[in-house]
C-alpha cells in the first residue's frame, strides 16, 4: 500500500513510517524537557478537534504544545457546530480558516484524520482514530521500553487483550515489528481473529495469559470494555479468569519485564490491582513520557526539529 | 405522489406516445456475434421500423436502407442490458435521473436497463411503475422497471405482484435489503411461481453485517474497519435456494454476487433443476479488498470488495456458465455521501461508464475468456434471467437495438465527462481496453462515440 497523501509532518499512523523516521521522533523526543520551556513553536497555532472523549492523550498533547510556546485552541464534537451536522472536510476548512497551522484530531471512525490529511495544506495529526491507529501512543510506549531495555530488537512482547477493537494494538504492532521486537498476541477469539496475525510479519497467536507471558520482556495489557464483552460467548468471569493480568501469571514473565498499560486501566478487570501498582508498572510512566513525545511530534510536524 | 394524478399522467402519455418512425440502417461488414442466434462472423445487419430486418452475409441483404454504418473492424452485438441499476428516481434527483443515468447507460454500450425500487418512495405500486415508464421522464434507452417485492420494502408485506406485473415491472425485489423472514421468502418465492415473476434477491445476512462496511479480512483488521463475513452472502443464497427448490416454477435471481460460498449454492441449486440464476458486477471481478486504499469511500459498495481467491472463483463462474449476466449495479451517489468517513460514507458505485471495457480488459484480454461468452453476458443472458422478450437478440423481428463496439481500442477513463450526474466511480483514471462505438436503440442511434 502507498503512503497516504497529506501534508508534510502530518502524523496518521506508524504503518507507513520507516524504523528511521520513527527513531528520530525517538531521539528528539529525549532532548525535550516540558519543565523548561523552549519557544520552538512560538505564534504557532495548534487545533485539538476530538470527537471522542481522552484524559490522558488530549492533555498531554495540550502540554506538549504549550511547553514549546504554541497558542492551543480545543474543539469539542459536543457544543460545536459537530453537533448541527457540519461535515468532517467543512469542520477542517473551517479551524484551517481560523487559522491553525497544525490540527490534532481524535475521532471514532477509522481513516478520519487520513480524510482530513487529504484534503488540508496543513499537517494532521492523528490522535486516535477508530480501530485503527493511535501512532503517538505507540512512540511513547517504544519510548518508555527504550528508557529501560537496550534496544527493541528480539524483545519478547506479550500483548493481551481486546486486540481487535484496539488502534493501540495495531499502532504498537506495526511500529515493534519494524524493529525486529518478537510479539505474541494473547486473548479469546472474539478479541483476537485469526487474522491478526497478517498484521505484521512473524506475529504469534496464543490463547491463554500464561503462555503469552512466558518469558516476556514486555507484558502490554489492553482494556476491556464490559460491553463488548457482552455481545459475545465469553462471560466477564471466564475473561478474568482466563486473561486477567495477575502477579502469579506475571511472575512468569523474565523477571525484569516491563507491565504496560496504554490506559484508562479498569483494575479489577484486565488486570488486578495490585499489578498495576508493582514496582514493574510503567502505567504512569507511560504517560509522563507522552509530554516529551507529542512535543516532538509536534515540532517535527511544523518543521521546528532543528 | 397523489395516484389519481399519477394516472392521468399515465394516461395522457398513452396518447401522445406516438415517436417519429426510425426509418431504416444497414450496419455493414462488422462482426456480428449474437449468441442467442449463435452467430460470430461477419455480416450486415439491416434494421427497420424499430426491428431487426435481415441478417446476412456482407453484401447480401435483400432489403435497401435509408442509412449505413460501416462497422468494419467493429463488433455488432444485441443490445446490451443491464439488469441491475439505480436511476434514483424518483426522489433523489440529486444523484442521478432517468434522463442522465440512461445518457450514461448509452454511452455505455447499454440499450436497456432494469432499475431497482429502492428510491424515495419505494416503487411498491403499479402508478409508480407506470410513471417510471412515463415518456416525460426522459429515457433515451428501455427502461424496465423492477418492483418492490414487500411494501415499503420492510420485508413484512407483499406487494401486489400481479399489479405491478401488468403495469410492466420485470420482477420484484426489496433490493438494498434482502428478504430475510423465511416465510416472507417463501410466499414471494410461492407467488412469483405462479406468476412466473422472477424474485430478486440481495442476499445479506443483515443480522450480522450491521456496521461493516468492507470485506472481513487482513485489510479489514489493518484498517481497523468492521468485516462482512463471505458466508453473510452465502448463508441467504443457501437458505434461498433451499427455498426455491419448494416451488415449482419458482424463478430466483442472485443479484450482485460476491462469494465463492454463494457461487457454490448456485451451482449446488443448477445442478439440481432449481430456477436460479445470478449476475456479478465487474468491480466484483475487477478488484479485491486489498485495493481499498486512503479510505475512498469510492471502494465502498454492498455486496464489498472480496479477496482475490473470491475473484478468481467469480472469474470461472463467468466463464463455465455458472454466471448468467453481468449486471453494473450502477449506484450513483453525491459528493457529500461520498467524500466523508468511510464508515459513515454511502454505499454504491457508478458503473454504466467502465462496465463493457472492464469486462473486455478483465475478461477477455486478461482471462482469455471468449468474445462471444462475455457478449452473451450482456445479452442473451439477461434477456433470460428476466424474460426480456425480443431483446438481447438480433434475431428477425427483435427490437432493433444493437450495440457496437472495438474491442481492441485502448482508452483512458476520465470520470469528470461521465453524463451521470455523479462520478463515485473507483476507476478514474484507469487504461482499458475495449469501447463502445454505438449503441442502438429501437432503430435509432442513441450514442455515438468518437
Amino acid at each position: 500500500m502507498t503512503e497516504p497523501k497529506a501534508a508534510r509532518g502530518s502524523l496518521l499512523g506508524i504503518e507507513h513510517l520507516s524504523a528511521s523516521e520513527i527513531m528520530s521522533i525517538l531521539q528528539l523526543a529525549k532532548r525535550m524537557n516540558p519543565r523548561k520551556i523552549r519557544p520552538l513553536l512560538r505564534n504557532k497555532r495548534v487545533l485539538l478537534l476530538f470527537y471522542e472523549a481522552s484524559t490522558r492523550t488530549r492533555s498531554s498533547f495540550e502540554v506538549a504544545a504549550k511547553s514549546m510556546g504554541a497558542m492551543t485552541t480545543l474543539v469539542l464534537s459536543s457544543g460545536s457546530s459537530i453537533e448541527k451536522g457540519e461535515s468532517l472536510l467543512d469542520t477542517g476548512y473551517t479551524l484551517r480558516a481560523v487559522g491553525a497551522d497544525l490540527i490534532v484530531i481524535r475521532h471514532p471512525s477509522a481513516g478520519a484524520p487520513q480524510l482530513m490529511a487529504q484534503h488540508l495544506d496543513i499537517p494532521v495529526v492523528n490522535a486516535g482514530d477508530g480501530m485503527h491507529e493511535h501512532p503517538t501512543q505507540a512512540l511513547l510506549d517504544a519510548y518508555t521500553i527504550l528508557r529501560h531495555k537496550k534496544t527493541l530488537k528480539g524483545l519478547q512482547v506479550a500483548i493481551v487483550g481486546d486486540i481487535y477493537h484496539s488502534r493501540v494494538a495495531r499502532s504498537g504492532v506495526h511500529l515493534l515489528s519494524k524493529f525486529g521486537a518478537k510479539i505474541t498476541l494473547c486473548g479469546p477469539q472474539e478479541f483476537l481473529p485469526e487474522t491478526a496475525a497478517t498484521l505484521a510479519p512473524g506475529l504469534h497467536i496464543v490463547r491463554t495469559a500464561e503462555e503469552a507471558v512466558h518469558g516476556a520482556d514486555i507484558v502490554m495489557v489492553l482494556r476491556v470494555q464490559k460491553e463488548r464483552l457482552a455481545g459475545t460467548k465469553i462471560s466477564l468471569q471466564d475473561y478474568i479468569a482466563r486473561y486477567q493480568m495477575t502477579m502469579a501469571r506475571l511472575k512468569l514473565a523474565k523477571k525484569d519485564a516491563l507491565l504496560m498499560h496504554p490506559g484508562p486501566i479498569i483494575r479489577g478487570l484486565e488486570l488486578t490491582w495490585e499489578v498495576a501498582d508493582c514496582p514493574q508498572s510503567a502505567i504512569v510512566e507511560e504517560v509522563r513520557n507522552g509530554v516529551p513525545v507529542r512535543m516532538a511530534v509536534l515540532a517535527k510536524a511544523l518543521g521546528k526539529a532543528r | 405522489m397523489a395516484s389519481r394524478a399519477l394516472a392521468a399522467e399515465v394516461a395522457s402519455s398513452q396518447m401522445t406516445n406516438n415517436k417519429s418512425k426510425p426509418g431504416s440502417l444497414l450496419i455493414r461488414n462488422g462482426h456480428v456475434i449474437d449468441p442467442a442466434s449463435k452467430i460470430d462472423a461477419v455480416m450486415d445487419v439491416l434494421l427497420r421500423d424499430g426491428h431487426v430486418a435481415e441478417v446476412a452475409l456482407p453484401g447480401k441483404t435483400k432489403g435497401t436502407a435509408h442509412e449505413k454504418f460501416d462497422a468494419k473492424g467493429l463488433v455488432v452485438a444485441p443490445g446490451f442490458i443491464d439488469i441491475h441499476v439505480h436511476l434514483r428516481e424518483p426522489g433523489q434527483n440529486y444523484k442521478e435521473s432517468i434522463a442522465t443515468g440512461t445518457a450514461a447507460a448509452a454511452a455505455g454500450g447499454f440499450s436497456s436497463v432494469c432499475c431497482m425500487p429502492n428510491t424515495q418512495p419505494v416503487v411498491d405500486s403499479s402508478e409508480w411503475v407506470s410513471w417510471l415508464q412515463h415518456p416525460d421522464r426522459g429515457a433515451v434507452v428501455n427502461v424496465f422497471p423492477i418492483a418492490a417485492a414487500t411494501k415499503a420494502s420492510k420485508g413484512a408485506v407483499l406487494t401486489d405482484f400481479r399489479g405491478l406485473q401488468r403495469a410492466g415491472a420485470v420482477a420484484v425485489t426489496d433490493d438494498g435489503k434482502p428478504i430475510l423472514g423465511d416465510d416472507i421468502m417463501r410466499e414471494t418465492l410461492r407467488l412469483g411461481a405462479e406468476l412466473n415473476f422472477p424474485i430478486i434477491q440481495h442476499a445479506e445476512d443483515t443480522r450480522v453485517t450491521a456496521n461493516c462496511s468492507m470485506n472481513d479480512g487482513p485489510t479489514a483488521f489493518r484498517l481497523g474497519l468492521r468485516g462482512m463475513k463471505t458466508s453473510s452472502e452465502g448463508s441467504v443464497v443457501e437458505r434461498d435456494v433451499q427455498l426455491a427448490h419448494q416451488f415449482n416454477g419458482a424463478r430466483l435471481h442472485v443479484a450482485h454476487l460476491s462469494t465463492a460460498d454463494a457461487l457454490k449454492a448456485v451451482r449446488r441449486g443448477k445442478r439440481n433443476k432449481v430456477h436460479v440464476t445470478c449476475e456479478v458486477a465487474p468491480h466484483h471481478f475487477t478488484l479485491t479488498d486489498a485495493d481499498i486504499r486512503d479510505y475512498d469511500a469510492n471502494f465502498k459498495m454492498n455486496p464489498p470488495l472480496r479477496s482475490a481467491a473470491d475473484r478468481e472463483a467469480l472469474i470461472v463462474a463467468l466463464g463455465d456458465g455458472t454466471v448468467d449476466a453481468i449486471a453494473t449495479d450502477h449506484a450513483p451517489h453525491a459528493p457529500h455521501e461520498k467524500i466523508i468517513e468511510f464508515e459513515r460514507a454511502a454505499f454504491g458505485i457508478t458503473g454504466f461508464d467502465t462496465a463493457v471495457a472492464l469486462a473486455i480488459t478483465r475478461l477477455n484480454v486478461g482471462a482469455k475468456i471468449p468474445l462471444a461468452r462475455i457478449v452473451e453476458l450482456f445479452t442473451a443472458g439477461p434477456a433470460r434471467v428476466l424474460s426480456l422478450t425480443g431483446h438481447g437478440t438480433l434475431a428477425r423481428g427483435a427490437h432493433a437495438d444493437v450495440t457496437i463496439f472495438d474491442a481492441k481500442k485502448r482508452w483512458t477513463y476520465d470520470a469528470a465527462k461521465s453524463r451521470s450526474k455523479s462520478h463515485n466511480t473507483p476507476f478514474d483514471g484507469w487504461q482499458l481496453t475495449g469501447k463502445v462505438v454505438s449503441t442502438i436503440v429501437s432503430g435509432r442511434v442513441v450514442y455515438s462515440g468518437d
